[in-house]
């Protein structure tokens, strides 16, 4: 087992009474993709939001390749190489397609400006399905055309590792088929993924393993196959009932 | 801006600066009055277009660069006394950009409101307990036209740095952080240091604007230094004529000049209320700026 590109230890995280993330450990190898899976509500948007530096954790580690990023301000975890999208898709919507994902580049890990950007930005636009659309403001684009730019724009960014946050939720089954092809594209590429999903298809089609959260804390770990099986997971999404 | 676009400007304010010759009467009041709120209007958008951020600290950084000058103006040559005006003025800009990083939307607004006030209070606490004075005069061998003409050389120095930064990664950092701020983080930008270094910038040609403005008083005191009428005027300058365009505010600063000119000659007892109610006719009726009327007739005549 080769060292993790990623590593959580002990990641907690509390919102008044409620423990949201509950000393979660796991890692991410490098060229994997890792499907963080759980009921509603079982913290894993605020596991991303802690790894991304959207939000500080209250206890814990999150290292990339052996260095201490928790506690750092987003901007410098991004910098560092961790590119993320949004559950609630986020593009900048009264600029262009090209600009949005210029924003990617201007600043991130392997920054370019001017015109090699501009290069990068019509191939990244190619990459995720939106090529020739790059003078259209975000604003007008498809939901889905929003959320492959939001990836393009990710991209951008050189990350070590990739954060998706439900990134194939809300499409339809066309765009789905052409969304999982492209994530199983990144990963020929032998990007990393960490990508919390609900679209079991997807998960069993794309993730090299799962970690499975509920309440916070993590109930079990392994290939999709396995894990999805597993009793408690099972119950932690159905009730004991069908366990 | 273009870079032929900006030559052209700079020609025209080259051309301008003859009007003292032509006049040194009403017209010549006009024009500095024009000037001063050319500057003022165009470095607010300069901040606040791209981020949206919306400051009422107009008065403040205005007042400080006046209040120097009151202090300092027969004491040091006229540059120097430009120059302390500029970094004690930059000085509370940072300190108060270092305070407000955090304040969004509406408390952002009301922080910098207060902060005018807060200095005005201060500086007259400090004239009455101290240095038992309040109000100063200021006697400065300065001219009419020399202010004219100081206030059009910073309004030229503001669209030179104003199409710089249009074309400059920090401007590009700054519309990304107005769209979304969460996503800026995101992508790399570290949006306290962009936010502070163009709050600074802005604040510095405010600063600059008011001591330049201060020989012509001759007296002052914290009172008409730290006007927050100045924060509203400006404001309203720079979101009717567009604040998304480096020569937007300047269309807004002109007939809204001219109004307040009509307004304040005509009705002086009245000014403040009728001054409320162009500012609501301006948020309803060109909520997009002149900037925006005219892209959009112009959208219209190509369709």
């Amino acid at each position: 087992m080769s060292a993790p590109l990623l590593r959580v230890t002990g990641l907690t995280r509390a919102f008044g009474g409620l423990v949201a993330v509950n000393a979660l450990s796991f890692g991410v190898r490098p060229g994997e993709i890792l499907g963080l899976l759980g009921p509603n509500g079982s913290g894993k948007t605020t596991a991303l939001n802690l790894i991304s530096g959207a939000l500080a954790p209250d206890a814990g580690r999150v290292e990339l390749e052996g260095r201490l990023v928790s506690g750092l301000p987003a901007h410098r975890i991004a910098r560092l190489g961790i590119a993320r999208t949004f559950q609630l898709v986020r593009p900048l919507p009264a600029m262009s397609c090209t600009e949005n994902v210029l924003a990617g580049l201007a600043f991130g890990r392997d920054a370019a400006w001017d015109g090699e950007a501009l290069e990068r930005a019509e191939a990244l636009l190619a990459l995720v399905g939106l090529g020739g659309k790059g003078h259209l403001p975000a604003e007008v684009l498809t939901y889905v055309d929003q959320k492959r730019l939001e990836l393009a724009r990710a991209l951008a960014l050189s990350p070590r590792l990739l954060l998706l946050d439900e990134w194939l939720a809300g499409l339809n089954p066309t765009e789905l088929r052409d969304g999982i092809a492209l994530i199983h594209s990144l990963r020929e590429e032998g990007r990393t993924v960490l990508m919390v999903e609900h679209v079991m298809d997807a998960v069993r089609s794309l993730c090299d393993r799962c970690v499975v959260m509920n309440a916070g804390a993590r109930i079990a770990e392994g290939p999709p196959a396995e894990v999805l099986a597993d009793r408690e997971v099972i119950r932690a999404y159905l009730g004991a009932e069908d366990a | 801006m273009s870079r032929n676009a900006l030559i052209f400007a700079l020609l025209v304010l080259a051309a301008l600066s003859a009007v003292p010759w032509l006049d040194s009467g009403f017209w010549l009041a006009l024009s500095i009055n024009i000037a001063q709120y050319a500057v003022l209007a165009t470095a607010w958008a300069v901040f606040s277009g791209p981020t949206r951020y919306v400051s009422l600290a107009t008065a403040a950084f205005f007042g400080i660069g006046a209040y120097t000058v009151a202090v300092l103006g027969e004491a040091l040559p006229w540059p120097a006394v430009l120059a302390a005006a500029g970094v004690i003025g930059v000085l509370v800009s940072l300190l108060v950009g270092f305070a407000t990083l955090r304040l969004s939307g509406v408390y952002f607004v009301v922080f910098t409101f207060g902060l005018a006030e807060l200095i005005r209070q201060l500086v007259t606490w400090f004239e009455v307990n101290v240095t038992r004075t309040i109000g100063r005069y200021v006697f400065l061998d300065i001219t009419q036209a020399q202010i004219y003409w100081q206030l059009l050389g910073l309004f030229g120095l503001l669209l030179i740095l104003g199409t710089w930064l249009r074309a400059s990664r920090l401007g590009f950092a700054l519309r990304v952080i107005g769209e979304d701020e969460m996503v800026a983080r995101h992508v790399g930008i570290d949006t306290a240091r962009a936010k502070i270094a163009l709050f600074a910038l802005s604040a510095l040609f405010m600063i600059l604007t008011g001591a330049v403005m201060a020989p012509r008083w001759t007296y002052l005191d914290p009172a008409i230094a730290f006007n927050p009428t100045t924060s509203f005027q400006v404001l309203i300058m720079a979101l009717l004529g567009g604040v998304h365009a480096l020569l937007g505010p300047l269309l807004g600063v002109v007939p809204m000049a001219l109004l307040f000119e009509v307004l304040s000659a005509n009705f002086p007892n009245h000014f403040s209320i009728l001054l409320g109610a162009v500012f609501m006719l301006v948020v309803y009726a060109v909520p997009r700026g002149v900037i925006g009327l005219l892209a959009r007739t112009q959208r219209r005549r190509v369709a």
